[in-house]
């Protein structure tokens, strides 16, 4: 036609674009690196104070020191022992107690009000309640972790249960299989999602609850190394106890993601 | 073994969804089940398979079921209900577990349905790597290695395109020709209905009533897609159909 000639032409502009999360894996370093960089060159500019923030190369310096004196592995073996043994109790019996809620009415009747309860409870509060219970030593710090990493499981856990597909229990009991069948293969795997991700949620509170119970009566650990270290206002080992800290975040955090990987493979 | 539905009535709360069906499904016999849209027949399925009860009336079965049937009434469902961790195999494997077979005889009767759907090379897959039509046949061999009496089928090609749709057809047809089945055909596509049914039961609006039985004589390998008789037929179905149907789409839901 000659009409359509005259008239201008253009490609359509793309407009889809964004919105599509892709792993970009070395800007989160890069991010951690900038930040570093940037407290640096402010302290030893003056443009930040001394006293603000201390400096990462005397963090660093400070961390070496720890590192050599031999005195890390003191402090850090037993905060991860007391981790590992207090988060898999909570996280067991979490997962143990979500999954007979979501399976059961009446337990969900009788639990989720008391989960509810106890949940929004700052479990900190309750470490003197603990001591009593379970002495100073190792069993209320235990306790303690345990507590804390409990609740939010339960909730996550039995979330989960609730979201798996009905139509696939549908499926097992259409084709007479027993209950425990259904359980351990439908209803287990199919809640495995929600309850990994509950368990990114709980062993970060873990971390936390950590660093409270050691605050009280603990020799060794690194809660107890920050406490020491902020009552003598000492920043530079304040700072490497909490870079510790972070460092132990991510790697529970990267441990939970390998997990995922092996586990979930089959998600799309 | 044939199945019986006497007087069968069902109620949710207040809402009456279906009254009064008596229904003869003969052995090695397609039923297929038609109607407008919430009419009940997915209901009346799963009353059939014992999946829901029925608030009045029983569904009887006449006669024993074969021997070897492990699961006399199985189910194919239209979102084809594969666990998505478990590979093709390990769906199938799945549900012959409860049944005390050894090892090697599951393994014996997985590779054998398999190979019936053709779907031998697929037996690693998992079904996120599964088209939607090969993922109702992974279903349907699954309902075979459970030698079902009668195969209760929910809308199981409504999720698919029409021509896989077509592909699947005549999967079925071969499979039956082989081996006759029982079975209860649920499905809103009148000419799914036609080529696969003996005999065509056409449900009324709520509350779902029986309006009408239609039998269709000529053999199911003998029909094709766009065969003037089945066309025919088609048309008379829907004549059957149309008002009810118009009715059902106006209706509010409120339920």
């Amino acid at each position: 036609m000659s009409d359509a000639k005259q008239k201008t032409a253009r490609t359509v502009e793309f407009r889809g674009g964004g919105f599509a999360p892709q792993s970009k894996r070395w800007i989160g370093l890069v991010t951690f690196i900038l930040l570093i960089i940037g407290v640096e060159i402010g302290t030893r500019s003056g443009f930040i104070s001394n006293l603000t923030v201390p400096r990462p190369s005397d963090v660093f310096a400070t961390f070496v020191e720890l590192w050599n004196s031999g005195l890390l592995w003191k402090h850090l073996l037993p905060s991860i022992s007391r981790l590992v043994i207090g988060a898999s109790i909570g996280a067991s019996f979490g997962i143990c107690v979500g999954v007979m809620i979501g399976l059961f009415s009446l337990v969900r009747a009788g639990l989720v009000p008391l989960v509810a309860a106890i949940f929004p409870i700052p479990k900190i509060a309750l470490l003197p309640l603990f001591v009593i219970w379970f002495g100073i030593d190792e069993m209320s710090k235990y306790a303690l972790i345990a507590f804390g990493t409990f609740t939010p499981t339960v909730v996550a856990t039995y979330g989960a249960v609730d979201n798996v597909d009905r139509s696939l229990i549908r499926m097992g009991q259409s084709f007479s299989l027993s209950w425990s069948t259904i359980v351990s293969k439908i209803v287990l795997p199919g809640a495995m999602p929600g309850i990994l991700s509950g368990l990114r949620i709980s062993l970060a509170i873990a971390i936390i609850l950590l660093v409270a119970a050691e605050m009280l009566g603990a020799e060794y650990g690194i809660g107890a190394y920050i406490l020491e270290a902020g009552s003598l206002y000492d920043l530079e080992r304040l700072f490497v106890g909490v870079v510790i800290l972070s460092i132990m975040g991510v790697c529970v955090s990267a441990l939970i993601s390998i997990v995922e990987k092996r586990l979930l493979l089959w998600r799309i | 073994m044939d199945l019986r539905l006497e007087n069968i009535g069902h109620s949710y709360g207040t809402l009456e969804v279906m009254q009064g069906i008596n229904l003869d499904i003969p052995a090695g016999k397609i039923v297929c089940i038609v109607g407008p849209s919430g009419c009940g027949k997915s209901t009346l399925l799963r009353l059939i398979g014992g999946l829901e009860e029925p608030t009045i009336g029983r569904v009887v079965q006449v006669g024993e079921p074969p021997s070897d049937s492990l699961n006399p009434l199985t189910y194919i469902f239209q979102d084809f209900a594969l666990l998505p961790w478990r590979t093709v195999e390990g769906n199938i494997s799945l549900i012959l577990k409860d049944y005390g077979l050894s090892d090697a005889k599951a393994k014996a009767i997985v590779s054998d349905v398999l190979s019936r759907t053709k779907l031998t090379d697929f037996r690693k897959a998992l079904p996120k790597q599964l088209s939607g039509g090969m993922k109702q046949r992974v279903a349907i061999s699954r309902a075979l290695a459970v030698n079902p009496a009668v195969m209760l089928m929910d809308e199981p090609l409504s999720a698919l395109d029409s021509q896989t749709r077509e592909l699947l057809i005549d999967d079925l047809v071969n499979l039956w020709t082989r081996k006759p089945f029982t079975a209860v055909y649920v499905t809103h596509n009148l000419n799914e209905a036609v080529r696969l049914g003996h005999s065509i039961v056409v449900l009324s609006r709520r509350p779902g009533k029986i309006r009408k039985i239609v039998e269709i004589v000529k053999p199911l390998a003998e029909r094709g897609l766009g065969d003037a008789d089945l066309d025919a037929k088609q048309k008379h179905l829907w004549n059957l159909m149309r008002e009810e149907a118009m009715a059902a789409d106006q209706e509010l839901i409120n339920v």
